[in-house]
């Protein structure tokens, strides 16, 4: 078998795991009672999630006034909040749906806690737009719907509709693709649990029996998914970007912004999914199945996107000069030296600046500079939307109406408890699914597992597991493997 | 009645540790012309399905032609809202705005692609919340390989041919069980 695979491959499952090991070690989680540090971390982010309905509920209640929205500057916080965290959810379908059509194996150990964290992400940015409007209720307005006042239809040719659109439609195919995954995931808890659990599992699992024709009808789905959403990802981003890029704002009408906007939102991404499981695989003991290969893959794809928004950065301040137009010259002068340079230079300087550190194989394989970059990240993604949302808006044509605008208490509060919705809804997935994907761990076992590749693969054949599965091995030699179409794909 | 007594299958099944062994004992089954009911297992094992004589999923069908589906009313209802029902001029641009109506076209067909296809998928294969096909072993789902024959039907000599093909192919356990068919 290990003849088959690329020699610079590196093991991505370590400690010489059986199939049963797998299935122990991933539905740990689930089938234990909930360890205090995840009982704290739940209360305080049930605490935050409070905070958000208090929010929202003296939003409502006192009116949109009481955000520190102005006629200069109308949108702020929400929205920079709302772009903060689609981006965010972009990592997910990249890991999931890029990298499958990439046959990218160490997607396996990641994708469903990414996918999740993209759910969830997205859950946490519709609530902006919707809190933005003031009046929550009439939410329903923005749909196309048949009504008694004429009917009178949106507006199909504006980005904030084409994004009502492509954010509901990224939610539901995401949901749709994580939980086609987590099927078979569930039916293995199912079969492992007793009483009230396993009814409750055995609905939530569907049925699943692992017939071989199950099988391969749910490879073809996640494939085609996969090929849909991978479109579809770069589409939202894009649409988001057209909220800006479609205005007649200097500073924000720039046919930069969708791949931009794209790289941006896959760099926040990762960092965020790096942030969560570099928690989770401490404290729920995955570390077999998210090894610092996993970690350095994702290091890369942050150095990578993250020069992508660099170059965009500096094209975008070339470009304005080059342009020769003066309100457009202006409005970057200003973004750079104007009254929220702060926020500039902590957005180049997290963003753009301290990823460079990522070029070091040293640093890409340390967890602590890996988790301290990534909250970096995340915290100069949050200042480059609003940079390009405050102060742009800041300082428009007519001087007698520039402003400046910090938030009130209610738009704080407001973003820290969708920090809460998220780290809540996080933390009750990881107690009630499995938190990697156990059937696509176990199917790259054989070309990933340690004992089949990489420095012990040979010298500590003692294992149980790997011992059972010598002939195997020589079995594959002879040509008759099950995976060899699959290992061709992995070396070319 | 005759119909109720049909209604239940039984079934013979042995279990294998691993994926090679697996496929050669499908290969050996192939060989003697054994009836394989089933193959069941922890996760996609690849090679089974040309061994089984499956054939190529045709849900890419499906999906193709929701997704048709999807795009031809995301953009003819646009279409008909903009020239038909209530026309509007939307900064002096035409009633219809094609490259406007693309965005909304693309994620309807994506859409409408993606939420088809995974329903049909649920539909054929007869999963759903609630729903409870044949379930042989709960090891099936962690770390066993099933393969299946239908013994409803057969002699003593034929079971005992199936168990001796177990036990020549390295099957772990072999097991029957009755279930609705």
């Amino acid at each position: 078998m290990s003849g088959h695979v690329a020699p610079v491959r590196k093991p991505l499952i370590t400690g010489s795991k059986t199939y049963h090991q797998i299935t122990e070690d991933i539905c740990r989680p689930t089938e234990t009672a909930p360890s205090l540090s995840w009982v704290i971390t739940f209360i305080i982010s049930v605490i935050c999630l409070g905070m958000f309905a208090f929010g929202v509920a003296w939003t409502v209640w006192v009116g949109i006034g009481s955000w520190n929205l102005n006629r200069t500057i109308n949108w702020g916080w929400d929205i920079t909040n709302f772009v903060w965290w689609v981006g965010i959810g972009h990592a997910g379908t990249l890991i999931s749906a890029i990298l499958l059509l990439f046959r990218q194996k160490w997607r396996t150990g990641v994708n469903r806690a990414a996918e999740a964290m993209t759910i969830f992400a997205v859950m946490c940015a519709g609530q902006f737009p919707l809190i933005h409007m003031g009046r929550l209720w009439l939410a329903i307005f923005i749909f196309p719907y048949p009504n008694t006042r004429g009917p009178l239809w949106v507006n199909f040719n504006s980005p904030l509709l084409w994004d009502v659109f492509a954010i509901s439609t990224y939610f539901t195919v995401s949901l749709l693709f994580w939980y086609a995954g987590l099927v078979p995931d569930l039916a293995t808890v199912r079969d492992r649990a007793k009483g009230m659990r396993k009814k409750i599992y055995s609905i939530v699992s569907f049925g699943w029996n692992g017939s071989a024709k199950h099988w391969q009808r749910w490879e073809s789905l996640s494939l085609i998914l996969a090929g849909l959403a991978t479109p579809l990802v770069l589409s939202v981003h894009t649409i988001v970007s057209f909220d800006f890029a479609t205005s007649v704002i200097p500073g924000w009408h720039t046919t930069i912004f969708p791949p931009y906007f794209v790289a941006g939102a896959i760099f926040s991404g990762f960092a965020m999914v790096l942030t969560l499981m570099l928690i989770a695989r401490k404290v729920l003991h995955l570390e077999d199945y998210i090894t610092l290969e996993h970690v350095e893959s994702m290091n890369k794809v942050i150095l990578l996107t993250g020069s992508i928004v660099g170059v965009a950065y500096l094209t975008e301040l070339f470009i304005a000069w080059y342009s020769g137009y003066i309100y457009e010259q202006f409005a970057f002068l200003n973004r750079v030296l104007g009254p929220y340079y702060w926020s500039y230079i902590g957005m180049m300087l997290c963003n753009v600046i301290s990823p460079q550190i990522f070029w070091s194989k040293k640093i890409r394989r340390s967890l602590f500079w890996t988790f301290f970059m990534s909250i970096f990240i995340n915290i100069g993604m949050w200042f480059e939307r609003f940079v390009i949302i405050a102060t742009t808006l800041a300082r428009d044509y007519l001087p007698s109406s520039w402003s400046y605008y910090v938030p009130t208490w209610v738009e704080i509060i407001i973003f820290i408890g969708t920090i809460g919705l998220f780290f809540t809804l996080f933390l009750i997935f990881t107690r009630v699914a499995p938190v990697v994907a156990i059937a696509e761990v176990k199917s790259i076992l054989k070309t990933s597992g340690d004992q089949y590749i990489g420095d012990k693969a040979h010298h500590h054949p003692h294992h149980a597991g790997a011992a059972e599965h010598v002939p195997a091995a020589n079995d594959h030699a002879a040509g008759t493997s099950a995976h060899t179409k699959e290992d061709e794909n992995e070396i070319h | 009645m005759a119909e109720l007594m049909s209604t239940e299958r039984n079934i013979l099944f042995g279990l294998y540790d691993d994926e090679e062994k697996l496929l050669d004992a499908v290969k050996a089954a192939n060989a003697d012309h054994l009836d394989i009911d089933d193959v069941y297992t922890p996760f996609p094992v690849h090679g089974l399905d040309p061994l089984l004589g499956l054939e190529e999923s045709r849900l890419h069908i499906a999906g193709f032609i929701f997704g048709s589906i999807g795009c031809l009313f995301g953009f003819g209802f646009m279409t008909w809202v903009f020239t038909r029902d209530w026309p509007i001029i939307f900064g002096g641009k035409p009633y219809w705005s094609v490259p406007a109506f693309i965005p909304i076209t693309f994620e309807l067909t994506v859409l409408f692609a993606a939420v088809g296809m995974v329903l049909v998928f649920y539909i054929i294969c007869g999963l759903g919340p609630g729903a409870e096909p044949r379930r042989l072993h709960d090891r099936i789902t962690d770390d066993k390989f099933c393969i299946a024959f239908d013994a409803t039907d057969l002699g003593s000599e034929a079971v005992e041919k199936l168990k001796g093909y177990f036990t020549k192919t390295g099957a772990e356990s072999v097991h029957t069980k009755v279930v609705p068919v």
